[in-house]
């Protein structure tokens, strides 16, 4: 009761007036009239635009504004579309994947050069002893 | 060459025949030789504000056919000379005229007058297409409610498409006092959305309806109520006159009547 009151003197300060309803109304009816769209072809026009930007940045869809408005007898399609977070993780795991190839062939790279120095140390020091080994049984021989 | 004007709205039932048969009894008294055509066929009824329904002998469709001359159907206003209609047929639709008839019947017309004041059906079919195709300025009258400017705006595209670049706007039956308590679009409202220039704004007004009943424009009465002031200040402006705008705010409401007119609602 005591709301109604305040409200009906003041009535003129509130902005929810049937003044600004009607002109309210009024805009948003005429900017569909002037471009020829119904409000089912701006709903349309709005999910295609809204999945074409979706496949490049992340949108807050509870925050999407979309409408048309009117400016001396010309219009324009008003969107706001605020962006939560670019989409780069797709980006990010190539880059990881690439990475780890790197990694890998540089690890196998290097395994591969371990494993075959080794090796040739080894031939080396079989020959080596090989070697060794004969010298010393034909120097016993010749000793015999 | 006459100036030819369409009066049009749109929407029916906004004031464009009364603001016809006045802005052509302002500029008549201005010393124009005006014609008022009214191209309502069908629902005529021009011949009834200017009080002239009586003599009517024939019509606008008459001189079409060919079955009278053009002077023959014009009647003269006996109260302004300066005057004269060119009536409607009543008793046949508006498909009865096609486009190039109109054209040929205005041009006959602008040659004989300074003004060709052409009075639009509502709507938008066959009836609005003839009146404004001869048409070289449109005067579009509106109310400050959604429907009437719904459609207002709606004929300016209209028009525009017709190629009719000078096109002005009356906003009719302002209420100041309803303005002001934020319960009506006020004329800047309705400039603002409609975007075309204000030529006048006609307050509302019982004596409009008075007016009518007497088949007496409000105008040719020399009636001095805000309604006639604002007719005559468009029948100026129309003519290249600088006229400020009628100011029609009430006073403002002072606590105690916002508090008295609270108490009287419960």
């Amino acid at each position: 009761m005591f709301n109604e009151f305040l409200e009906k003197l003041f009535s003129w300060k509130s902005d929810n007036n049937s003044r600004d309803q009607v002109k309210r109304r009024l805009k948003l009816v005429l900017g569909h009239d002037r471009t020829g769209l119904s409000p089912q072809d701006l709903e349309e026009m709005r999910k295609e635009i809204v999945e074409v930007i979706s496949r490049y940045v992340e949108l807050d869809t509870e925050e999407l504004v979309f409408s048309i408005e009117n400016n001396e007898r010309s219009s324009a399609l008003i969107a706001n579309l605020p962006i939560r977070r670019v989409k780069n993780e797709e980006k990010s795991e190539q880059v990881e994947n690439e990475e780890n190839l790197e990694n890998e062939v540089k690890e196998i790279q290097l395994e591969n050069e371990e494993k075959i120095e080794n090796e040739v140390k080894e031939i080396q020091t079989e020959n080596e002893e090989k070697i060794e080994n004969e010298v010393k049984e034909i120097q016993t021989e010749n000793d015999n | 060459m006459a100036r030819i004007i369409v009066v049009t709205s749109g929407k029916g039932g906004v004031g464009k025949t009364t603001s016809t048969a006045n802005i052509g009894m302002a500029l008549a008294s201005r010393g124009n030789k005006i014609v008022v055509l009214d191209a309502d066929f069908g629902l005529r009824n021009l011949d009834l504000l200017l009080g002239l329904e009586n003599r009517i002998v024939y019509t606008a469709l008459d001189v079409m056919s060919g079955e009278c001359t053009l002077e023959d159907a014009l009647v003269k206003d006996k109260r302004q000379p300066n005057l004269a209609l060119l009536p409607a047929a009543q008793n046949r639709t508006k498909d009865a005229v096609n486009t190039d008839q109109m054209k040929q019947l205005v041009t006959d017309l602008a040659q004989q007058y300074d003004y060709v004041l052409i009075d639009c059906p509502a709507g938008i079919e066959m009836g609005f297409k003839n009146a404004i195709i001869a048409a070289k300025e449109a005067v579009i009258v509106t109310t400050p409610e959604i429907s009437a400017v719904r459609d207002a705006d709606r004929v300016i595209g209209l028009l525009e498409a017709h190629s009719i670049k000078k096109i002005h706007l009356i906003v009719n039956r302002i209420r100041p006092a309803m303005v002001q308590a934020n319960n009506m679009m006020s004329v800047q409202d309705v400039q603002e959305i409609l975007a075309i220039p204000i030529l006048g704004i006609v307050p509302d007004d019982e004596r409009v309806i008075v007016s009518t009943n007497k088949g007496e424009p409000l105008v040719l009465a020399g009636s001095n109520s805000l309604a006639a002031i604002a007719y005559n200040n468009i029948a100026r402006r129309l003519e290249g006159e600088k006229v400020p705008f009628l100011t029609l705010e009430t006073p403002p409401e002072g606590l105690w009547e916002r508090m008295s007119r609270f108490f009287r609602k419960k």
